[in-house]
């Protein structure tokens, strides 16, 4: 009867205590069914008080009774109360407990379980988003609809756009080249394929007048895109036999490797013309800077805020923020791609109305419109 | 691409990372031929004796060369392709982004001279953010409590406002691609 005394005391030491302990398991939202939230009480339980640990290992088992491993280890202090399970099976089932050692006792909260991942086939953090994209496509739409009945419609003029007449006939008057990139950006970036629609453009205009296009390349597949539009552009002006490839050509991925191989062109060639259209870096101040040593007319455009100033700085026009996405419409004169414009514009009409409002509502403490633009 | 943003499936995401994968092959092929235009142009100067053609010339060398230590020899740490890229490529690449220092300084001499208001105004802006930024600046309250307000202020605002018209004309740029609006990037009318 001792013995048997002396074993359940043990017993009690060496295994570990089981307390009620409350663990909440939560489906992580708008997920692919790989995360569950796991939320709990404010540490340490009543049973640690006394020894008050500082850390406290989360555990998860695919069974209430199966081995739990550890999944996180959770500070006293964290004031989230909450950490995110990942990596996780939507076919399983899974069993969360918070285990603690200290001063010789284990203590373990009961298992709270079972749970599984949910996988989510529409994110509804995000329709906010759809919602502005079908009201601008239905915008756009509606504005495109208008240009194929020819209706015509009345674009602000762009002075950097407008100037672009008068920098080719220069670089034609004095017998040098256009030089013309369109920075860092891939294909996949719309600045990128702006770039390409105004090359079009304004290879059609160097092929009427006879003057060489030079486009050195900082990308393989916008090497290859550049070539076909410029070659296009030629062949609409009826001069593809002007056309040399060999003036578009790929240079390096390398950012200021980039940068040197535009600047000796500009030293060698002295283009009398500069247009950079498209994505750029650290690179532009160094590119538009040398075309300014050597007097060329420069026309700028780019996304980057932090470089637009760069450029203005530096460069005789630039494009401000939507203007590089509208020049193309702009030099074409399509009226569909007018459209677009016309309906971008109204709706800047509509973001500044929005923005008033927030602003008013914010001043009233009023923080529910805000928040409905806010996404996960 | 657009779906996947409203659908976080794994379905969805591995249709996603298909999809960017096969970017990642496009590129690689298009980078051949990208190297192919490369040497095909610098040849074409080397044999027509341009001006400069030895440029050319040390450019061609410089890709094959290159190519073949990385082949033959790996890229490891030691080896002559990495010795290559870390006292040849990587200086010459810091060579060029530091001249960027002196561009700045004169690209500022030509934009903050004080023609009119404005520019004057520019001017007194650039000079509470470069002395407010600058650590000697920094320990003199109005400095860098001003420079902080300008930035926080009247700059992000102007920025806010070329983000939202750089934003809207992406949106147009993609639907004008989304519905072949404009296919001019594609070398079509």
């Amino acid at each position: 009867m001792r013995s048997l005394l002396w074993f359940s005391v043990i017993t009690l030491f060496l295994s570990p205590l089981v307390f009620g302990f409350g663990l909440r398991v939560a489906d992580y939202p708008n997920d692919d069914g790989t995360r569950l939230v796991i939320s709990w009480e404010k540490l340490p339980p009543p049973e640690l008080e006394a020894a008050d640990p500082d850390s406290y290992i989360l555990e998860r088992s695919t069974g209430s009774d199966g081995d739990f491993a550890p999944a996180a280890v959770i500070s006293k202090l964290d004031p989230t109360l909450t950490t995110t399970d990942q990596d996780l099976n939507k076919d399983e089932k899974y069993y969360y407990r918070l285990s603690c050692t200290s001063e010789g006792i284990v203590w373990v909260s009961e298992p709270a379980g079972p749970y599984t991942p949910v996988e989510n086939w529409y994110n509804t953090g995000r329709t906010n988003v759809l919602i502005g994209i079908l009201l601008t496509g239905a915008m756009v739409g509606w504005f495109i609809s208008q240009g194929k009945k020819g209706r015509s419609q009345y674009l602000r003029p762009i002075a950097g756009l407008l100037a672009l007449d008068e920098a080719i006939g220069r670089a034609t008057e004095m017998g040098k080249p256009i030089l013309y990139s369109s920075g860092r950006g891939s294909m996949n970036r719309p600045a990128s394929i702006a770039s390409m629609n105004i090359l079009g453009s304004v290879a059609e205009k160097v092929a009427s007048y006879g003057t060489p296009l030079i486009f050195p390349n900082n990308d393989p597949v916008v090497t290859a895109v550049a070539q076909e539009v410029a070659r296009e552009g030629y062949t609409k002006a009826g001069h593809a036999d002007k056309y040399n490839s060999d003036n578009i050509y790929f240079v390096t991925d390398s950012q200021f490797g980039y940068a040197a191989a535009v600047d000796g062109i500009m030293m060698r060639e002295r283009p009398a013309t500069n247009l950079f259209f498209g994505t750029f870096e650290a690179e532009s101040l160094i590119l538009a800077e040398t075309g300014n040593s050597i007097g060329a007319i420069q026309i700028a455009g780019t996304d980057s805020s932090i470089q637009m100033a760069f450029f203005i700085v530096a460069c005789d026009y630039v494009l401000i923020g939507e203007e590089l996405f509208a020049a193309s419409g702009y030099l074409s004169g399509d009226p569909q791609v007018v459209g677009t414009l016309k309906g971008s514009d109204y709706l800047k009409i509509v973001i500044a109305i929005l923005l008033v409002i927030g602003a008013l509502l914010g001043l009233l403490n009023q923080t529910w419109f805000v928040n409905l633009f806010v996404t996960a | 691409m657009l779906i996947q943003f409203f659908i976080p499936s794994k379905l969805s995401s591995s249709v996603y990372n298909e999809i960017t994968n096969w970017a990642q092959l496009i590129y690689a092929f298009a980078l051949i031929v990208g190297v192919f235009g490369l040497v095909k142009y610098h040849l074409g100067r080397v044999s027509r004796k341009s001006d400069g053609w030895i440029y050319n010339l040390v450019t061609v060398v410089s890709l094959f060369l290159m190519a073949f230590l990385g082949f033959a020899f790996g890229r490891k740490d030691g080896g002559a392709f990495m010795w290559i890229f870390n006292y040849f490529q990587a200086p010459m690449q810091a060579s060029v982004f530091s001249l960027l220092a002196f561009f700045v300084a004169s690209a500022a001499y030509r934009g903050f001279q004080a023609r009119n208001t404005e520019a004057v105004l520019l001017l007194l802006s650039a000079v509470f953010i470069m002395f407010g930024i600058a650590s000697v600046g920094n320990s003199i309250p109005p400095f860098a409590e001003i420079a902080n307000w300008i930035l926080m202020n009247p700059s992000m605002t102007a920025r806010r406002g070329i983000f939202i018209g750089v934003g809207l004309g992406t949106i147009a740029v993609s639907l004008r691609v989304i519905l072949g609006v404009e296919r001019t990037y594609l070398g079509k009318e």
